[in-house]
């Protein structure tokens, strides 16, 4: 009960009418934050930073100034979806496997819908971390020390797991593509040996590929060139927009309450850990592709679909607040910048700030559950508004998306040479989608390659080369053990249908 | 090639500003919004640094343009480096340097060297502390040596900050004085390296005050002695019974390293005094803030601060020693 | 005769298949050549640098080979891409290309911001048709407001061109 009181202390403290006006704000620049590829939640922290730095010096205005750049961030998870729904476009990392299901929809004409699964989803994955951190912080919290190295290679290991075996097309092209990824991520500086690999000693390669200029790329453009063989315009663009899509879609959703629960129990693991919210997402569609009993419609355009990348996303951004304040280990590039405001405020993150600053943690924790229902409140209003977009004749948005493309690119690492990039990545994912190459496993690999052989390095190191270092306690070995279930999850649901088909022949019958 | 262009583009501004100012000749200031470069990622020392000095300097108007912070990690921070090395000449330009000026070019090889940029400021010195879990029952550095030692070699693991960098090169400094072996485990930033030590994962870590300290305070992480020729200057208690001047030198311990890491301020090079003198002004005014005090008192810094040519025989003086730390330790690009 | 060219096939699957394998088959043998010159054995503790990058290349070199190998076997003569769908694929991706090539080259820079109202009007001009008073209004409207966003809102510096310079912004 304890807690209970906290968190209404706290809700006095968020609930000003200043502090709302500021949510408020805050939630419309990070959803504009999100939408645009080139800005990420940590440009809107980071500019307006200054500005917090004069507010949290009056009295409760270190509260003021967290919900202020919170509600960036929960803005910025809620847009990511919006361009990866109508143009195939990420802007986010994290909603990169939304674009798996969501685009599809939006080009039967349902991007209506599949928007208001998304944010839906985003909501609820919100609303159950926060009330995992409400309620088992102290438990919660100390878990994450129990991750080393090896436990984070066991987790990108299940993420693989949960991903792989999805492509129906050829293996070949599965582990080329897969492959492909992998050598992609190894460009640059290895972090355990200091060594530069496969640079040439092109000073432009010494960064390596970004992701989100590959995804830019793959995803966005090559999917515009698809679209113009069939001619000049955009799929979906009749879509029926109204604000009864969104009561439509709601009542669909109840039905998926499993996947809501599984995929958030995801998020909060890989948030709290922290993993990240991208692997969350690719785990979690990938979990739920194999657990759905419409396994075999995923990625052709279905609500379900949108609804586990999503919800495990915004869980897992949500519950990496929680490392971050407990520990000072930041889960995303936005946290690390929360954290630096954090320090420059004068507030020092650990294991004693929910301790000696309980009025500043459960005034965050308040604006938590506010912010989301805020955010909500504003996406949702604008479903029509975003799906109207899709109407905009094909020569005026397409142009601007590219536009937008190459900023986006060229944010990452501010240079030209990553939207040269993105442009060779554009023509490689139109070729690569005629041929059937599957692009997910591809991304999927460049964005965690590069962590995945860090925890295996790290983890022989401790061991001396010992393998058996992955079992070495119930955690890791748990881990393990779930992963490989995943991979071999084919054979072994066929084989539970075989058990179960020799009992259902007599009751059939 | 771009920045010629770009820098010839400035140049014809700056002429006609200086032909319709027709003044008596002003101080320099900067023509456009300054990029604050860290050869870093988000949420590290330097970009910690970085970000308050752009807080401070917007809090107190301390400059006409805005600044931004820009992080070019790439290649152990070699993005960064040529990025202003490539700016020769831009006076909108600065960049935050760690001990990477040194160890990234010495490691990879990358066509770099401090000497392409131009010093402007020493802010400050980073400490590093000897760490170990609070658990363990080695109280000073001797114990844990000898317990490294009677464990034999490579069973005491070390954990730090990237490899062939600063962490890493204490740690064989730490094996050269001492004889003891460690087997030295690099991650991606320091608060993943306390948290690690915290869960026990790794046995040691040299980590700088500011990345360890909360984890002292709640009493998970125990300090043994600190990598300096004294103790450091900060005499409040930080937890019950300690503040950081209780924290003994490495060398009174018998462990003779010492390692301060450059916290500093340089611009690209074949800039004008002009400019560097404005730079020095601001961050002169930025050193007063009770801000930027604040920030020293917590991160628990060394306070020494160099410009002109004290600051540029230090720096020299520091590649000198990097260079041989890292060719004793066989780090040396080949 | 138009209708009849564009119908052209433009090589058959079979033939881009192999074509991209054969791309495939040369970036496994360049990423296995780079990492065994790093060192690709299993050291005392653990891989080296180059071990998984050379695995993952010798990975890329054999599947590359298998499909190499069923794209030659197979006799599926399908048209990769017909002449006027690549027609309008080239529509895009040339002037993109230009206008990426525009916005920061050696030679002549123009800057984000110009670049994208020239491509933005040209891009609705030919392919929209719309009249010059629409390109002209949207295409500044839209770079005015992304200026706005990038340069002043948010401070993210984007490449810029002589227009900024001569209104001091460079």
């Amino acid at each position: 009960m304890h807690e209970l009181q906290a968190l209404f202390g706290g809700f006095q403290v968020a609930l000003s009418w200043f502090n709302l006006l500021l949510m408020f704000a805050g939630i419309t620049l990070g959803v504009i934050i999100g939408v645009l590829p080139g800005l990420g939640g940590a440009n809107g922290v980071a500019i307006l930073l200054p500005l917090t730095f004069s507010m949290a010096q009056e009295p409760g205005g270190q509260t003021s100034a967290i919900i202020l750049l919170s509600c960036i961030y929960w803005g910025a998870l809620f847009g990511g979806a919006i361009t990866s729904i109508l143009f195939n476009i990420p802007g986010e990392p994290w909603s990169v496997a939304t674009t798996f299901d969501g685009y599809p929809l939006a080009q039967k004409g349902r991007a209506g819908t599949a928007l208001t699964t998304s944010f839906t989803s985003s909501f609820v994955g919100a609303l159950l971390a926060v009330l995992l951190i409400t309620f088992l912080s102290p438990i919660v919290a100390n878990f994450a020390l129990r991750f080393g190295p090896p436990e984070f290679f066991a987790v990108y290991l299940l993420t693989f797991c949960a991903f792989v075996g999805m492509s129906k097309g050829s293996p070949f092209k599965t582990i080329a593509s897969m492959m492909l990824g992998f050598a992609l991520a190894a460009v640059g500086i290895d972090t355990v040996t200091g060594q530069l690999r496969l640079t040439f000693g092109f000073i432009a390669l010494l960064k390596g590929f970004d992701f989100l200029i590959a995804v830019i790329g793959l995803f966005g453009i090559g999917e515009i060139l698809l679209t113009i063989e069939e001619g000049l315009e955009f799929k979906g663009a009749k879509a029926k927009i109204n604000v009864k899509v969104v009561i439509e879609t709601w009542k669909e959703l109840p039905r998926y309450w499993k996947t809501y629960l599984r995929s958030a129990a995801v998020g909060c693991m890989m948030g709290i850990v922290p993993g990240g919210a991208t692997p969350a997402s690719f785990m979690s569609y990938g979990i739920a592709k194999k657990m759905s009993r419409d396994g075999d419609k995923f990625g052709t355009g279905i609500v379900e679909g949108v609804l586990a990348p999503e919800t495990a996303a915004h869980a897992a951004g949500t519950s990496a607040l929680l490392p971050m304040i407990t520990l000072g280990v930041p889960g995303s590039p936005t946290a690390a910048v929360l954290l630096g405001g954090l320090l420059i405020w004068g507030l020092q993150p650990g294991p004693l700030l929910f301790t000696e600053k309980a009025d500043f943690v459960w005034g965050l924790i308040a604006s938590m559950y506010l912010g989301n229902i805020a955010g909500l409140i504003v996406v949702l209003t604008c479903v029509p508004l975003f799906a109207a977009i899709l109407r905009v004749p094909f020569a005026i948005i397409a142009p601007v998306i590219l536009v937008i493309c190459a900023i986006g690119a060229y944010t990452v690492h501010n240079d030209i040479f990553d939207v040269y990039l993105m442009v060779v990545f554009g023509v490689m994912g139109y070729i690569f989608k005629k041929l059937d190459y599957p692009l997910a496993p591809l991304v999927l690999a460049l964005v965690l390659g590069d962590n995945a052989e860090n925890g295996f390095r790290q983890s022989m190191l401790i061991s001396q080369g010992d393998m058996r270092i992955f079992f070495s306690n119930g955690l890791v070995g748990g881990i393990t053990v779930l992963s490989l279930i995943l991979l071999f999850w084919p054979a072994i649901s066929s084989l539970i249908d075989v058990a179960r088909g020799r009992k259902a022949p007599p009751a059939a019958g | 090639m771009k920045s010629k262009l770009l820098s010839r583009g400035r140049l014809a501004v700056l002429a006609g500003a200086a032909l319709t100012a027709c003044l008596p000749a002003l101080a320099w200031e900067p023509t456009k919004t300054v990029e604050f470069i860290v050869p870093a990622g988000t949420g590290g020392g330097a970009d910690q640094m970085a970000r308050l000095i752009q807080s401070i300097i917007a809090k107190h108007n301390l400059m006409k343009q805005p600044m931004v912070v820009i992080n070019k990690s790439g290649g152990a921070g070699a993005e960064g480096f040529l990025d202003v090395k490539s700016a020769k000449g831009d006076g909108n330009k600065i960049i935050i340097t760690l001990s990477n000026l040194f160890t990234t070019p010495l490691a990879t090889g990358v066509p770099f060297n401090w000497k392409d940029l131009t010093p402007v400021e020493m802010m400050a010195l980073d400490e590093f502390v000897l760490w170990v879990n609070a658990k363990t029952p080695y109280k000073t550095s001797k114990d844990y040596v000898e317990a490294a030692k009677k464990a034999g070699p490579g069973k005491m693991k070390m954990g730090g900050t990237g490899s062939k960098q600063e962490d890493q090169i204490i740690t064989v400094n730490l094996q050269k004085q001492t004889g003891a072996k460690f087997t030295y485990i690099p991650f991606k930033g320091g608060g993943t390296v306390a948290t690690q030590l915290v869960g026990g994962h790794i046995d040691s870590s040299v980590n700088n005050p500011i990345e360890a300290v909360s984890q002292w305070r709640a009493g998970n992480l125990r300090p043994l002695c600190v990598f300096d020729s004294k103790p450091m200057d900060y005499h409040q208690k930080i937890t019950k019974d300690m503040a950081w001047s209780d924290i003994p030198t490495c060398k009174s311990q018998g462990v003779d390293v010492e390692y301060l890491m450059l916290r500093g301020i340089f611009m690209p090079g074949g800039v004008s005094q002009d400019m560097v003198d404005y730079y020095v002004g601001v961050l002169n005014k930025v050193r007063e803030t009770p801000e930027w005090k604040q920030f020293m008192d917590n991160g628990a810094f060394n306070q020494t601060h160099m410009t002109g040519k004290a600051y540029r025989d230090w720096v020299a003086d520091a590649e000198k020693r990097h260079e041989e730390l890292m060719r004793e330790a066989g780090f040396l690009h080949k | 005769m138009q209708q009849a060219s564009d119908e052209r096939s433009i090589g058959s699957v079979r033939v881009w298949e192999a074509a991209v394998a054969v791309l495939f088959l040369a970036f496994g043998s360049l990423v296995a050549w780079d990492s065994h010159r790093l060192g690709s054995s299993w050291g005392s503790d653990g891989p080296q640098a180059g071990y998984f990058p050379f695995y993952i290349g010798v990975l890329i070199i054999i599947s590359a080979l298998f499909i190499l190998y069923a794209a030659l076997r197979s006799g599926d003569t399908e048209p990769f891409v017909r002449w006027g769908q690549l027609k309008m694929v080239f529509v895009v991706i040339i002037p993109t290309a230009v206008y990426v090539a525009l916005i920061a080259n050696p030679w002549f820079s123009l800057g984000i911001y110009e670049a994208s109202v020239i491509f933005i009007a040209a891009f609705m001009r030919v392919l929209g048709k719309y009249s010059w008073l629409k390109v002209g209004v949207i295409s500044i409207v839209t770079m005015v407001l992304f200026f706005l966003m990038f340069e002043i809102w948010f401070q993210v510096p984007l490449p810029k061109g002589p227009l900024e310079a001569a209104l001091g912004y460079a």
